[in-house]
């Protein structure tokens, strides 16, 4: 199973890297939530899957999967939640001011 | 010891201070007392009994490197001519340097200069000599560039710094290759080793690189051509860095090398072939120069060349007089630019071809340069030092042995190529002197009317000719005191020579002299007769097209390419930037063998992960053909929540509510934004564009399962898991082993984890309410 899950990995992967080589700022964005899902899951399978109990102390039990992926991907998920609000309410904005969100014409001046 | 290498640079961060008050007292009156102070400090050193001494001080211990002070009769020699001569360039800086400049910044680099120059002499660590050495060349540059609103100034500033320290890199790769070879970072070790190094097939690589170096900063032929237009410098930074100290480390590092190298036949006909085309090709080309501290600079380069000669013969005789000869040219060079700089002062030009009677204006200047052209000339008087030293060069040009078949040719044509050398050296000597001093004084190309300069303005080279005439008059006294430990250091074994001034009118040495005084006398004479021949020789040849053009070629090509990648294209940027990361990673894994698979110890595969984990793929790639906003967000939070759902599958309980929270607040957050986006639209895209973005999307893709693929199938670490699961309740107090190690274990980290929170909370805040000029909103 890990193997299958490394596979949706990837696939996650390339489809947020391609998402994210596109014009329209919306694009981006999905992309960048792609790329932590793919993250996620390439973290959770280092840990090997399906191994033991969920990572709660209970009497009587001696095996659990590894807690430590989970605690990095939870800091993760959080982390990568603000970043897509940020990133949502900075396309807005830029749309707005500059009335598009086509990234070809968002580009600096000469002088920048 | 190390304090007088540190003094200058803890003092230098005094100055900025100090140089506020400069128009009630001049800022250099304070900072002369530092290299005085320093002079004193190494001139109790100077005695018949002299012991070399160590000190060292850690800093990098694990690699070998350390502040290792070593101070022998060679590094006390620089040591003595850094602190002396720096202590007389500031005296005189003081009347040369008008207050109005910056002179805050003039001391600093100065000071830094010393402080770097110091380190040079004294470390015995090839590293930080290195480290040192580098701290002189970025001095160097900014002291060249100090007039910065001239542009001579910064193409002088530029051209010294490239070159030296492109040879200053070589060289680096030269230390690196000496050390790996004798296992040492400590010259004096590596010279106690010498047998390791000299069986080294690396040995002649090393040389190499050193050498360069050593060529570059003391402005050997072809890499001289720095150094005259390092001129563009004050007056005072010539005479010190670029005549007195700076230019000899190159010197300096040659005689350092010397017991490791020096029995090696390539070190002598290349140092010695080196050292003499720069002699006389610089002395040459010093007749043909108009502004006096050109012809300065180029009699500069040649008396590097001679001495660089001398170092590469080896010889007992010629050890002897390169040591001898670095005292006595900084005595009378250093006087010398000070006599330019003082007649540009008080004149207000440096070309020869104006100037012309000062004599009768300046008469103290005129004496003082008579002494220092004549003992630069080496005329046969017993009080110019600068004779004994050519003679000494004679002498030993004449007892060359050499073992191969080059060195032997070398051995008969080198006294020749000296004596075509000193001729020139003497004709632009007198060039000097009487082309300023002699003659017509021209009133009406002077910008003004010249007169004497003050007596401080004197003082520095009156001292220095002091010094050229008691070591012409009293030479044994400078002889055994500390010229005859500098050789020896050099030298490796006790040299004892006599410096007489007379040896008869059939010394062969005495003869070449008069030789070189007689065809000298001719041609400066007969000067304007043979100028002629500078049209053929250089004519348009030139090492100085040579770095224009590889400057002016790179300057262009490094445009052009830097025009094709940055074209301003964000997509762009980041498709180089991925495929770079993918091609690296899959090559690095591909040459190292790292990617292996194994099938054994797998979870089982059920038909439900199995499922999701086909939704999330269809999920996933369906985001790229939504047509409408909606619909691309609905499906990106499809995939969100088939995570969660794998989550709850492989047992993370924690992570599955989180996910499931977010991605509900995260579409929620994305269909309130959509309102304001525009709708997304058919991509009109070039194939070639959506080719390469697949081909650089599924090559990430892949290479991310390739690596997981071979990380979970190599087994070269252990869990560290178990730790938390053992220390989850004594430790932290807490059965969800999770959350402990969040907020126990790894506590910091969520703290900052928040406080990332916090400024995008802040962020989003301020980029809803901001009102823009445009009236945004």
């Amino acid at each position: 199973m890990e193997f299958i899950i490394l596979i949706l990995s990837g696939v996650l992967f390339a489809a947020a890297i391609y998402n994210l080589l596109q014009k329209q700022l919306l694009r981006l964005i999905i992309g960048s939530v792609l790329l932590s899902h793919g993250a996620h899951l390439f973290l959770l399978t280092m840990g090997k899957l399906k191994r033991g109990n969920p990572p709660i102390l209970t009497e009587g039990v001696s095996d659990y999967t590894d807690p430590l992926p989970q605690a990095l991907i939870l800091t993760s998920i959080v982390i990568s939640f603000g970043i897509t609000s940020l990133l949502l309410v900075l396309a807005y904005r830029t749309a707005k001011e500059n009335d598009t969100d086509n990234m070809e014409q968002l580009r600096g001046n000469e002088n920048e | 010891m190390i304090f007088t290498v540190l003094i200058p640079l803890l003092l230098a961060c005094f100055v900025p201070f100090i140089s506020k008050f400069k128009h009630q007292i001049h800022t250099g009156v304070f900072v002369f007392f530092i290299p005085l102070v320093i002079f004193l400090y190494f001139i109790q050193f100077i005695g018949l009994g002299f012991e070399p001494i160590r000190h060292t001080y850690s800093w990098i211990p694990s690699l070998g490197v350390n502040f290792d002070f070593y101070l022998d009769g060679l590094s006390l020699l620089f040591a003595l001519l850094i602190s002396g001569i720096g202590a007389l360039v500031v005296l005189y800086s003081i009347y040369y340097l008008d207050r109005s400049e910056r002179l805050g910044h003039f001391y600093v680099y100065l000071l830094m200069f010393m402080s770097a120059m110091l380190g040079v002499v004294l470390s015995d660590n090839v590293f930080v000599l290195y480290t040192f050495w580098e701290l002189t060349s970025i001095s160097s540059f900014l002291l060249i560039g100090y007039w910065h609103f001239k542009e001579k100034s910064r193409y002088g500033a530029l051209k010294s710094m490239i070159i030296t320290i492109f040879g200053g890199l070589s060289m680096f790769g030269g230390f690196s290759l000496l050390t790996v070879i004798s296992g040492t970072t400590s010259i004096q070790s590596m010279i106690a080793n010498v047998d390791v190094i000299l069986d080294s097939p690396y040995m002649p690589l090393a040389l190499g690189f050193i050498l360069l170096g050593a060529f570059t900063k003391s402005a050997q032929f072809p890499f001289h051509i720095w150094l005259p237009d390092a001129m563009e410098a004050p007056t005072p930074v010539s005479a010190y860095l670029h005549s007195a100290t700076m230019v000899k480390a190159g010197l300096y590092l040659v005689a350092r090398f010397s017991p490791v190298f020096g029995t090696y036949e390539w070190f002598f006909i290349i140092v010695s072939i080196v050292g003499i085309i720069t002699l006389c090709w610089a002395s040459y080309m010093a007749v043909h120069q108009t502004d006096l501290k050109a012809i300065l600079a180029f009699s500069t380069i040649s008396q590097l060349g001679m001495i660089m000669a001398m170092l590469g013969f080896g010889t007992k005789a010629a050890i002897f007089a390169a040591v001898f000869h670095i005292l006595n040219h900084a005595t009378f060079k250093g006087s010398l630019f000070m006599v330019a700089g003082t007649v540009d002062h008080e004149t207000g030009t440096r070309d020869i071809r104006k100037l012309g009677g000062l004599l009768t204006f300046m008469p103290i200047t005129a004496t003082l340069a008579l002494f220092g052209t004549f003992s630069m000339a080496g005329i046969p008087l017993p009080f110019l030092n600068g004779f004994y030293s050519k003679e000494l060069f004679f002498e030993s040009t004449l007892d060359l042995q050499g073992a191969g078949a080059i060195a032997s040719v070398l051995a008969d044509i080198i006294p020749y190529l000296a004596v075509f050398g000193s001729i020139f050296t003497f004709v632009y000597s007198l060039y000097f002197l009487f082309g300023t001093f002699g003659g017509k004084t021209q009133f009406d190309k002077l910008p003004v009317k010249p007169h004497e300069a003050p007596i401080g303005m004197l003082a520095s080279p009156i001292i220095l000719v002091l010094g050229v005439i008691l070591i012409g008059l009293f030479p044994s006294a400078v002889n055994g005191t500390f010229i005859a430990h500098a050789a020896e250091a050099v030298y490796g074994e006790e040299v004892v020579k006599d410096i007489e001034f007379w040896h008869g009118w059939d010394a062969p040495a005495f003869q070449m002299s008069l030789v070189v005084v007689g065809i000298g006398t001719v041609l400066t004479a007969t000067r304007t007769r043979w100028n002629r021949v500078y049209r053929f020789l250089p004519g348009k040849l030139s090492v100085n097209k040579v770095y224009d053009g590889i400057m002016d070629k790179l300057d262009t090509y490094s445009r052009k390419i830097t025009t094709f990648y940055m074209t301003g294209s964000l997509r762009l940027y980041m498709a180089i930037i991925l495929s770079t990361i993918v091609i690296v990673t899959v090559s690095f894994m591909l040459a190292t063998g790292g990617f292996t698979i194994d099938f054994g110890n797998l979870a089982s595969v059920t038909i439900i992960d199995l499922a999701v984990a086909l939704v999330i793929t269809a999920a996933a790639i369906g985001t790229i053909f939504a047509k409408k906003n909606v619909a691309a967000i609905l499906i990106a939070g499809v995939a969100g929540y088939g995570v969660s759902l794998l989550f709850v599958i492989y047992r993370a309980p924690d992570l599955a509510l989180t996910q499931l929270v977010v991605e509900t607040v995260s579409v929620a957050l994305f269909l309130l934004c959509f309102y304001h986006l525009p709708d997304l639209k058919k991509q009109h895209e070039p194939l070639h564009t959506k080719t390469t973005n697949t081909i650089v999307s599924v090559g990430f893709g892949a290479m991310m399962t390739l690596i997981g693929i071979s990380a979970h199938s190599s087994d070269w670490f252990g869990t560290i898991s178990d730790y938390f699961v053992e220390t989850s309740k004594p430790l932290g107090g807490g059965n969800n082993i999770v959350n402990v190690i969040l907020v126990d274990m790894r506590g910091l980290d969520t703290l900052f984890e928040i406080t990332v929170l916090g400024i995008a909370v802040l962020a989003i805040y301020t980029l809803i309410k901001l009102k823009t000029d445009k009236g945004g909103k």
